[in-house]
C-alpha cells in the first residue's frame, strides 16, 4: 500500500474538482474504473461503469446522491454526512463534470431530517468552487426507496416502487432522463481517488473489491460505531475492534444479507465473499435465532413495496411459517419443503432486489441454525 | 432500428421476432401461449404479478415475459420446472388472499385466477384455510360494486382508469402485505369522480370490481302481472351479447335476441335505434340553429356554443361536468337514447297503448355501466315518473337468458315491437365510434342540401376506425335556399373515445384553438361496442369483430338515414311536432351539472 487512504482525511476543498478538470471527462471516468471502485451501497455495481453509461446515452444527464441509508444496521453514511459534507459535494461535483451533469440531488433519508441543515451550509459553502447546482430531496421514510428505481419514482412524486430494468436509471432514469444514482459512500471515495491515484486506491483491498470501507457495526459488542477498513479484512477482525463477545451469529449486510456463525468469522468481507454493503449486525448466544428470523421477516412484509405477488405475499407466509416454528414442536417436513419452495420463487421471481434477498437472511439462518431452529430447543448449537 | 429483426429460440424452436418486442408477444406470434394476469392488451405493462416468468438462458433469475425485450440470440424456455413452481407458488399466494365463493361468483369459468389455478392445479389451501370475508362490498355507485376481498392486486383497474379515461379513481394504498387497492381516502365510489364506465370491470381478471345487478329487480317486476315490463335494445350489446353463448366476436345477435328476450318475459321489445333516430333529429336541428345562430346572429336558440359535443355517452357527460365544468355549454343539450326512449315510453306510448304510466316497467339493455348512474339522474323523471327504471349490461341480459335456459344461439329470429321498433343504419351505427357522427352528416348533409352524403354507399370512411382522435371536414355546396348561411362552409368535426382522447380535444376548445364545429365524445374505446357492460374479455380484435358485425348491419338495411325513420315521422306528426321544439324540449332535451373535480 502506497498511501494509507481514508475516507474521513483531511482534503483541501477544492482541489480534487480543480485536479479533475484538468483531464477530459473520459479520463476521469477512466481513472475511477481502473481504480475499481464499485458501488458502496450493497450491490457493487463498478461506478466508473455506471458513470461511462451516463455519459453515452443521449438527454440532459441527472446525479443523485443515495443518502436513503435504509440498510438495517447501516449508519455509516451518516458518519460521512456528518462529517465530510464537503468531500460528498466534491464528490457530486467530480461526478457530475464526468457524466456532464448540470444538476444533482441528494435523496436523503426522512429520518436523517436533522442533518438537512447542516448539509445544506455544506452545499452552500461549496458553491465557491463549483457551479454545479445541488439540490436535497428528503426521503419519505420507506426503506424500499433505497432502490435507485423506487428513489427515482419517489423524487418523481410517485409511489417508491421499483420499476422494471431495462430501461436501466443510465438510460432512462428520473423523469426519462440518464441518470446516475450512486451511494453516498461510492462518492465520498471520488476526491480521494483522484487526489491520490487510481492505483494507490486499488491497492487497496483485493483484487475485486478495492478501497477502504465503512462498517457499521452495532448489536452485542461492547464498542458499536462505524469502522474503517481494507475490503477483504475478516469478520473477526472487524469484529475485534467492536470488541464482541460471545458471537453466536453476524448478520452480514443488513436485513437483505446474509447471516452467518461462528464457523465463519474467518470469511472476508468482500463482494466476492460475505456482503461488504457496511452493516454488521452481532448477536451474542442469548439470542434466539428463530427470533432474528421473525423480526426480519416482519420488516421485509412491512417494508415491501406490495407491488409484486411473491414479494408482498411471499413475506406474508414466510413470517406466518417462522411464527409457526415459534409455537409447534413438531413441523411437517411437508411444510418445511414447501417454504423453501415458496423462498426460492421469491428469490428468483420477485421484481427487485428487496423481494429477492428478502429469503436470504431466513434461508442462511435456517441453513446455518437448523437444529436449534427446527427443533425449538434453547441450546445455542450450530452446525 | 425499428423493424430490426431479432432470432430467438423459445423451447428449442426459432422463431423471428421484432427487435424490442416483448417475450410475451414473441412467443404469442410463434404460438405460443404464456399465462398473464397483469397484463391487459389495452394496457401498459406493469410486471407485477410474475405469473408469466420464463428462463432466459444465461440469467440467474426468472424474467417476467410481458415487459422483457427480445434480444437477437436469446434462448427462452417457458415452462421449465423452476417456472412450473414458480407459476404454482405464485397463484397460491394469490389464493391465499382471494375470497373465493366461486360457486356463485358471477366471474365463474370468466375468471383468470380461477382459469389459472386450474391449468396449474393448484391446491386453494396451501397456505393455510380459506380466506374469510373481511371487507363489506361497496355497493354506493349507481353502476360498480366493489368487492376488494377478490382483488389480488394486478393494477388492472388503476392503469384502466388512469390510461385509458385519465381520471384515476382508483391507486394503491399502503405498503407490504397491508397494500391495498383503493380510491382516494378510501371514499365509496359514489363519492369519488368516477364517470361509471366500468371499463374497470372489462378489465378486472376476477369479480373485485363488477356492475351492479339489476336482475332480480326486473325478475320481479316480470313476476308481477300488473307490470308491463318493456325492454329496449342498444346495438352494441346485440353485437357483442353472443359471445357469452360462446359464438364468435361480431355475431349479431338483433333478431334471436328478439326472440329470447320475450321467451324470458318481457312483455314488448323495442329498438334503441328509434330514438338514435330522434336524436339525430334534435341533435342535427340544434346543430344546424346553433351554427346559424353563430354565423347569422339569427334565430331563437339560447345556447349557440360552439362546437357542439355530442351528449349521449353517460361517462362522457359526468367527465365533463367534473373537468371541464366550465365548457358544459358545449355538450348538446339532447338526452341520450336511452333517455329519450324512456320519456316517450312513459308519455306518447302509455297515452297510445293506454297503460298507465306508473304501471310501465321501462328497462334498458345497454353495453354500458354508467347508463345505470344516467337513468337514475335526478332530472331523469321528464315523464313524471322514472323515465328508465332499469338499465342493464350486456352480462345481466345473458345470465337472465341462462336462467331462463334459454339457448340464444338456437332461438328463431323475431322482429321489434311497434310503434317505436323501427330504426335506422344511422341509429344502429351509434355502436361505433364515429357513428354518431356519421349518422348525423347522413342527415344533415341532406337536409341541407337535398342530396345524399357524397360518399361511396353512405360510408363515410373517414369517421371511422379505432384512432383515438379522428377528424373529418365536408364543403355545403349548391345548399337548399333555407341554409343559404351555409353556402361554402367546410363543417369540421372530431371524434374521439377514451376520455384520455378527449381530454386532448377538450384542452383546445377550453383554450379556444379548437377548429370544429361538432364533436362526438365516446368515454369507452371503439365507442359503445367497446362499453364497460361489454362481455369480458373485450380487447381491440374483439372490438374491431364487434364493429365489423355493425357495420355489416347497417349495409343490409334498407333503411339507413334518421329522417327516413316513418315511425320517427310518425311522432313528430303526432306528438313532438317538430324538432327542438317546445314538446321535445320539455321530453328529449336535458341540463347539466357543474360538479368540479
Amino acid at each position: 500500500m502506497s498511501k494509507n487512504i481514508s475516507l474521513f482525511n483531511t482534503i483541501n476543498t477544492g482541489e480534487a474538482l480543480k485536479s479533475a478538470v484538468k483531464n477530459t471527462p473520459e479520463e476521469v471516468i477512466q481513472e475511477i474504473i481502473d481504480s475499481g471502485l464499485r458501488g458502496r451501497g450493497g450491490a457493487g455495481f463498478p461506478a466508473g461503469l455506471k458513470w461511462k453509461f451516463t455519459r453515452q446515452a443521449s438527454g440532459e444527464k441527472v446525479l443523485i446522491c443515495n443518502a436513503d441509508e435504509g440498510e438495517v444496521g447501516t449508519f455509516k453514511d451518516r458518519e460521512l454526512l456528518l462529517n465530510c459534507p464537503l468531500t460528498l459535494c466534491e464528490g457530486l461535483a467530480i461526478a457530475a463534470y464526468a457524466i456532464d451533469a448540470k444538476k444533482a440531488f441528494i435523496y436523503l433519508r426522512a429520518e436523517y431530517t436533522y442533518l438537512k441543515d447542516k448539509l445544506q451550509q455544506a452545499i452552500d459553502q461549496f458553491k465557491a468552487h463549483s457551479t454545479i447546482e445541488i439540490h436535497i430531496h428528503m426521503g419519505a421514510g420507506a426503506y424500499v426507496c433505497g432502490d435507485e428505481t423506487a428513489l427515482i419514482e419517489s423524487m418523481e412524486g410517485l409511489r417508491g416502487e421499483p420499476r422494471f430494468k431495462p430501461p436501466f436509471p443510465v438510460e432512462k432514469g428520473f423523469f426519462g432522463q440518464p441518470t446516475s444514482v450512486n451511494n453516498v459512500e461510492t462518492l465520498c471515495c471520488i476526491p480521494h481517488i483522484v487526489l491520490n491515484g487510481a492505483k494507490a486506491f486499488a491497492s487497496i483491498g483485493t483484487e475485486q473489491s478495492t478501497g477502504p470501507k465503512l462498517f457499521s457495526v452495532s448489536g452485542d459488542v461492547d464498542k458499536p460505531g462505524v469502522y474503517e477498513a481494507p475490503m477483504g479484512t475478516t469478520l473477526e477482525e472487524v469484529l475485534k475492534k467492536a470488541e464482541a463477545k460471545d458471537t453466536k451469529a453476524v448478520l452480514c449486510g443488513g436485513a437483505s444479507g446474509l447471516c452467518v456463525g461462528r464457523a465463519d468469522l474467518k470469511r472476508k468481507l468482500a463482494f466476492e465473499d460475505l456482503p461488504p454493503g457496511g452493516a454488521i449486525i452481532v448477536m451474542n448466544s442469548s439470542r434466539s435465532m428463530i427470533d432474528v428470523m421473525a423480526n426480519l421477516m416482519s420488516f421485509f412484509e412491512e417494508e415491501s413495496c406490495g407491488q409484486c405477488v411473491p414479494c408482498r405475499e411471499g413475506t406474508k407466509q414466510l413470517l406466518r411459517f417462522i411464527n409457526k416454528l415459534k409455537t409447534e414442536k413438531v413441523i411437517d417436513q411437508a411444510d418445511i419443503d414447501h417454504c423453501l419452495e415458496l423462498a426460492e420463487t421469491m428469490n428468483i421471481s420477485s421484481k427487485c432486489g428487496l423481494g429477492q434477498s428478502a429469503v436470504n437472511a431466513f434461508l442462511s439462518i435456517l441453513n446455518t441454525f437448523e437444529k436449534e431452529v427446527l427443533n425449538q430447543k434453547e441450546s445455542v448449537n450450530e452446525k | 432500428m425499428k423493424n430490426k429483426k431479432a432470432t430467438i429460440a423459445i423451447n428449442g424452436k426459432s422463431v423471428t421476432a421484432t427487435a424490442g418486442c416483448t417475450i410475451l408477444d414473441a412467443a404469442k406470434a410463434a404460438g405460443i401461449s404464456i399465462p398473464t394476469l397483469c397484463h391487459h392488451p389495452d394496457l401498459c405493462d406493469a410486471g407485477v404479478c410474475r405469473i408469466c416468468v420464463v428462463e432466459v438462458d444465461g440469467v440467474k433469475n426468472l424474467q417476467p415475459s410481458c415487459v422483457t425485450p427480445v434480444q437477437d440470440g436469446m434462448e427462452i424456455k417457458t415452462h421449465t420446472r423452476r417456472v412450473r413452481k414458480a407459476r404454482k407458488n405464485i397463484l397460491e399466494l394469490l389464493l391465499s388472499e382471494h375470497y373465493g365463493d366461486c360457486n356463485s361468483c358471477n366471474r365463474s369459468q370468466n375468471c383468470e385466477l380461477q382459469t389459472l389455478a386450474q391449468d396449474y392445479g393448484v391446491d386453494e389451501y396451501a397456505f393455510g384455510p380459506k380466506k374469510e370475508r373481511e371487507q363489506e362490498l361497496d355497493k354506493s355507485s349507481y353502476s360498480i360494486v366493489r368487492d376488494k376481498d377478490k382483488c389480488i392486486q394486478c393494477g388492472r383497474c388503476i392503469r384502466t382508469c388512469q390510461d385509458i379515461q385519465g381520471i384515476g379513481v382508483f391507486q394503491n394504498t399502503f405498503k407490504g402485505e397491508k397494500v391495498t387497492v383503493d380510491t382516494f381516502f378510501s371514499d365509496p365510489m359514489m363519492e369519488t369522480l368516477c364517470i361509471n364506465c366500468g371499463q374497470c370491470i372489462n378489465r378486472c381478471p376476477t369479480a373485485a370490481l363488477q356492475e351492479k345487478s339489476d336482475i332480480e329487480n326486473i325478475w320481479d317486476a316480470i313476476d308481477d302481472p300488473n307490470k308491463h315490463v318493456v325492454i329496449q335494445t342498444a346495438p352494441a350489446p346485440r353485437a357483442a351479447i353472443g359471445e357469452c353463448f360462446g359464438a364468435e366476436p361480431g355475431t349479431s345477435m338483433t333478431k334471436k335476441l328478439n326472440t329470447a328476450i320475450r321467451q324470458v318475459g318481457f312483455d314488448k321489445v323495442f329498438d334503441t335505434n328509434f330514438t338514435a333516430d330522434l336524436t339525430i333529429m334534435e341533435e342535427g336541428t340544434e346543430l344546424l340553429l346553433r351554427l346559424k345562430k353563430a354565423l347569422t346572429g339569427k334565430g331563437d336558440i339560447k345556447n349557440a356554443t360552439l362546437p357542439m359535443i355530442t351528449s349521449c355517452s353517460p361517462g362522457w357527460v359526468k367527465y365533463c361536468e367534473h373537468y371541464f365544468e366550465s365548457e358544459i355549454d358545449h355538450l348538446s343539450t339532447c338526452k341520450s337514447p336511452q333517455q329519450m326512449f324512456g320519456a316517450i315510453m312513459k308519455t306518447y306510448y302509455a297515452e297510445k297503448t293506454k297503460i298507465d304510466p306508473k304501471n310501465i316497467v321501462s328497462v334498458s339493455l345497454m353495453p354500458c355501466t354508467a347508463k345505470k348512474y344516467e337513468c337514475n339522474r335526478p332530472e331523469m323523471n321528464d315523464s313524471g315518473y322514472q323515465d328508465v327504471d332499469y338499465s342493464i349490461t350486456t352480462r345481466e341480459l345473458a345470465q337472465m337468458i341462462k336462467q331462463a335456459g334459454i339457448s340464444l344461439l338456437e332461438t328463431e329470429d323475431s322482429d321489434f315491437d311497434h310503434p317505436l321498433g323501427l330504426g335506422s343504419g344511422a341509429g344502429l351505427i351509434f355502436g361505433a365510434t364515429g357513428g354518431v357522427m356519421e349518422a348525423a352528416i347522413r342527415t344533415a348533409y341532406e337536409l341541407v342540401t337535398g342530396r345524399e352524403v357524397p360518399f361511396k354507399n353512405l360510408e363515410i370512411i373517414p369517421v371511422r376506425g379505432m384512432d383515438g382522435i379522428k377528424e373529418a371536414e365536408l364543403t355545403f355546396e349548391n345548399v337548399l335556399p333555407e341554409w343559404d348561411f351555409l353556402e361554402g362552409v367546410t363543417a369540421k368535426v372530431a371524434i374521439a373515445h377514451g376520455l384520455a382522447n378527449a381530454k386532448k380535444v377538450l384542452e383546445k376548445v377550453e383554450a379556444g384553438t379548437a377548429p370544429w364545429h361538432f364533436i362526438e365524445v365516446m368515454a369507452c374505446p371503439g365507442g359503445c361496442l367497446g362499453g364497460g357492460g361489454q362481455p369480458v374479455p373485450t380487447n381491440n380484435e374483439i372490438r374491431t369483430q364487434r364493429a365489423k358485425a355493425i357495420y355489416q348491419e347497417d349495409r343490409d338495411l334498407q333503411l339507413r338515414k334518421s329522417h327516413e325513420n316513418k315511425e320517427v315521422q310518425m311522432v313528430y306528426e303526432e306528438y313532438f311536432h317538430s324538432p327542438c321544439g317546445h314538446k321535445s324540449h320539455e321530453l328529449l332535451h336535458t341540463h347539466y351539472k357543474k360538479r368540479g373535480k
